[in-house]
């Protein structure tokens, strides 16, 4: 079983590493070596057999349904090929086969930690099509909501990652963190995960009485809880060696394969869209983008869980500044009318029925829409042929995008350090085949 | 109580008072369905879900099902949670198929259960179109909670009637994982016999 | 991204090079678009990349669509990005059915059927790496094939999958499931 095998070689790695420890002539490093000339580990010959294996698409650490084939020479990955594809559910597709309202809750099931992106990735590409201000106050929610996301997503990827490399109680702290923010989200919106709360022209609802206070409170406990993940990890000896100097792939060798997100920016690279070209109401918020030097498993680390703290000082300032005002935009065409109107105005019982029966049309065009997800750069496109169905929906994907530099960051590297690689890399593989 | 401190038929009643007696099989019973293995088996967006069930705040150890095994041959229990693409059905089919009997299933979420939302080219409607399936779990996702209901209504089935004769249902008989092999090797008049074996055996 | 005039200039470089390159230019949603002869694609991303005052050097996306009913019925996009100026240019490379052409024989493709030619392109992966996974998708949905790919096969459908599933004649497929208030329409199902 491919998981057991990986087992041995997680002690090898620690044999290994202990071996360019320091001291050359300690008796460990000759117990080092013997087991390594006998099992076949790095500094061998060339003149080896070389094997090939087959970790998924069933692998407790692939993250999902990821297929790896690992070429090894020994204990050396010698090229690795992901196969995807197993979790492809045509989203595109079945987009096309309904109207635009109707396609919000299918976009949210792509990358399933992070349905607020897909959302606004979806909406705002929509509104600029048709033209459409959204109101202030809505944007506020949408960032509030978003980066109450973000900071959910980071927090699943740190649980699930320091347990593929064996640190099994930061995921209960982290799902603990976790089943507050769904808390949060089920308040404003009645739905744990994908909320479709954000609509095209603003947000669902009005977040309710109390929901403020709620925030408050978990912004101010999560700073300290991020003390604590970093008390956990950052003095691990295990933690340090599996992820420093690991996995190192050069900040131009990235952007030319189109990485974004916390791994180019863990290389040294600070680009971030919401800073850059601006979307949404983020200029009115001070923040901070993390970059890391080495460009390393745990640079990696780093930077996502300064990016959560991050997130807590736009959360706070999102509920310092929140406007008053509506929450969607007025505009009947696209917006539902409320539901007071509907008993009073003939107008507003029509454009109800037109906008529930057949949905609004959006003009002929195209766009693309760039966010930044918690993955890197998560584009949205849109093809309108002028009718109430998209003629396409496609998504670019960061996750998708992302997966090809997973050979660059592995080959050459030891197998346990695989899915050290894998776990930083954080592939969503829901996003991957889409 | 010390020896002699009762004798006769005070000691008869007071036996008979603090002994159960029980069937061997609802004893087998009730140990499977309070120590169900689950199987580490993520799909999509249920899988996020399925992994908070066994976080403290849900906890699936106080049902006794906490410890998740990552190969189907130490596992009795699948959760399906997510869409079952067509390229990824055989693969489910396939840990099925060697997980060892008794073996349950719960589809978790509408994907799994009929296709959901996703009435498309890429996805199987349904898990129950290639493999048994003991409970559906509504939802999409469906909350820990639902999933934890679920899963009583699973221990409750594996209490009261262990063997559901899925496989004469679904006119499985013969596929059975040791009655393929013969010498090591599956032949047709190996899995002929074995399916003649079950025959025999419903009939009777 | 480039205002009207800026985009005219960037057209007329990519001119130079190669005359007939630029079908058209339009600067329409703050989004401009250079729509491309499918052969001088290359051309015009090498133009946009390797310009020293343009460095285009970073493609964020890579998509095809389906515009039936329309001629010419396919079109890759590119966003290419200047990171420095924070400047995006969609370019669009319009590409014609051969199976559908009068002329080819093959009108009456089946929809599914892989015999009929498919449109081709040259593959920009030497230009921009990050395009491998991306023409694998467009070749896996719309069959467009990319010429120069080192490694062309399908990549989320599985590998012996017949049909472009994303072309809008294919069919969006599913079934109906049977539950409790449509049970009357498949009378004794039971059974």
């Amino acid at each position: 079983m491919a998981d057991e095998l990986l087992r041995d070689e997680a002690d090898l790695t620690e044999r290994g590493v202990s071996r360019e420890a320091e001291d050359p002539s300690s008796p460990l490093v000759d117990v080092a070596e013997a087991a390594e000339r006998e099992l076949g580990g790095p500094g061998l010959e060339p003149e080896q057999e070389v094997l090939t294996i087959n970790m998924g698409p069933h692998h407790p650490a692939t993250h999902g349904v990821l297929r790896l084939i690992v070429t090894l020479q020994g204990e050396r990955v010698l090229e690795v090929k992901p196969v995807m594809g197993y979790l492809h559910t045509g989203i595109e597709k079945s987009c096309e086969d309904k109207s635009y309202w109707k396609v919000i809750p299918f976009v949210e099931r792509m990358d399933y930690l992070s349905y607020f992106f897909q959302m606004e990735a979806f909406c705002g590409c929509v509104e600029r099509l048709v033209e459409l201000e959204i109101p202030p106050r809505a944007q506020y929610l949408r960032v509030l909501h978003m980066e109450l996301n973000r900071i959910h997503s980071h927090l699943v990827w740190l649980g699930t990652s320091a347990l593929d490399l064996g640190a099994i109680s930061m995921f209960w702290y982290c799902f603990r963190e976790r089943d507050q923010i769904l808390d949060l989200f089920e308040m404003s919106s009645g739905q744990r995960m994908h909320t479709r709360y954000f609509q095209v022209g603003g947000v669902f609802e009005d977040i309710p009485v109390g929901f403020e206070q709620k925030v408050r409170d978990f912004c101010d406990v999560m700073p300290s809880r991020i003390d604590q993940y970093e008390a956990l990890l950052d003095r691990n000896e295990i933690f340090l060696h599996r992820t420093r100097d690991v996995g190192i792939v050069s900040r131009e060798r990235l952007l030319d394969l189109g990485v974004t997100g916390p791994l180019l920016r863990a290389a040294g690279e600070p680009w971030d869209l919401r800073k850059s070209p601006g979307y949404l109401c983020y200029e009115d918020f001070d923040f901070k983008i993390p970059v890391g030097t080495v460009g390393d498993g745990y640079d990696r680390y780093r930077v996502r869980l300064q990016e959560m703290r991050e997130s807590v000082r736009i959360v706070e300032q999102a509920l310092d500044g929140m406007p008053e005002g509506p929450w969607i935009s007025d505009d009947r065409k696209y917006v539902l009318p409320p539901r007071d109107e509907l008993s009073t105005s003939m107008e507003a019982l029509i454009h109800h029925f037109k906008l529930v029966t057949e949905g609004y049309r959006v003009p002929p065009g195209e766009l693309y829409y760039s966010i930044e997800s918690p993955r890197g750069e998560l584009g949205c496109f849109v093809l309108a042929d002028g009718s109430s169905k998209p003629a396409r929906v496609h998504f670019r994907d960061p996750s998708f995008v992302n997966l090809q530099a997973f050979r660059d960051m592995s080959v050459g590297g030891l197998l346990a350090d695989l899915i050290q690689n894998l776990a930083m890399l954080d592939p969503i593989i829901g996003g991957v085949d889409r | 109580m010390l020896r002699g401190d009762l004798e006769g038929p005070d000691l008869e009643e007071y036996v008979e008072e603090r002994l159960l007696t029980t069937t061997l099989e609802n004893a087998l019973n009730w140990g499977r369905a309070n120590a169900l293995f689950p199987m580490t088996f993520g799909l999509a967006c249920c899988a996020i879900e399925m992994m908070s069930m066994v976080t403290s705040r849900y906890d699936i150890a106080r049902f006794g099902a906490e410890a998740f095994r990552a190969s189907p041959r130490q596992a009795d229990m699948m959760i399906l949670s997510g869409r079952v693409s067509v390229k990824m059905a055989p693969v489910v089919r396939r840990v099925y198929d060697q997980m060892l009997e008794p073996k349950w299933v719960i589809a978790m979420g509408a994907c799994s259960s009929s296709g959901g939302m996703f009435a498309n080219y890429a996805v199987v409607q349904g898990a129950d179109k290639f493999m048994p399936v003991d409970i559906h779990v509504p939802g999409c996702p469906p909350r820990p909670e639902a999933l934890l209901h679920g899963f009583n209504k699973l221990q409750r089935l594996v209490r009261g009637k262990p063997d559901l004769g899925w496989r004469q249902r679904y006119n499985a008989a013969g596929t059975e994982e040791w009655a393929r092999f013969e010498e090591g090797r599956p032949t047709s008049e190996a899995i002929e016999r074995a399916a003649q074996a079950v025959r025999e055996s419903t009939d009777a | 991204m480039p205002d009207a005039p800026g985009l005219e200039l960037i057209a007329q470089g990519i001119e130079k090079g190669r005359p007939g390159t630029v079908i058209e230019t339009s600067v329409e949603r703050d989004r401009a678009t250079l729509i491309v002869q499918p052969e001088g694609v290359l051309h015009a991303l090498g133009w946009l990349r390797d310009t020293p005052d343009q460095s285009y050097r970073f493609l964020s996306s890579l998509h095809a669509a389906d515009y039936l009913p329309a001629t010419p019925r396919f079109a890759v996009h590119y966003e290419v990005l200047c990171r420095e100026r924070m400047e995006r240019i969609h370019v669009k490379a319009l590409l014609a059915d051969p199976a559908g052409m009068p002329g080819s024989g093959a009108e009456d493709t089946p929809i599914d059927g892989e015999a009929g030619p498919l449109p081709e392109l040259d593959s920009c992966v030497a230009l921009y790496p990050t395009a491998e996974f991306q023409e694998r998708e467009a070749y896996d949905f719309f069959g467009i094939v990319f010429r120069g790919h080192p490694d062309l096969r399908r990549i989320l459908m599985p590998e012996d999958y017949v049909g472009w599933p994303q072309r809008r004649d294919f069919p969006i497929g599913g079934e109906p499931v049977l539950f409790t208030h449509n049970e009357i329409e498949a009378p004794r199902w039971f059974e």
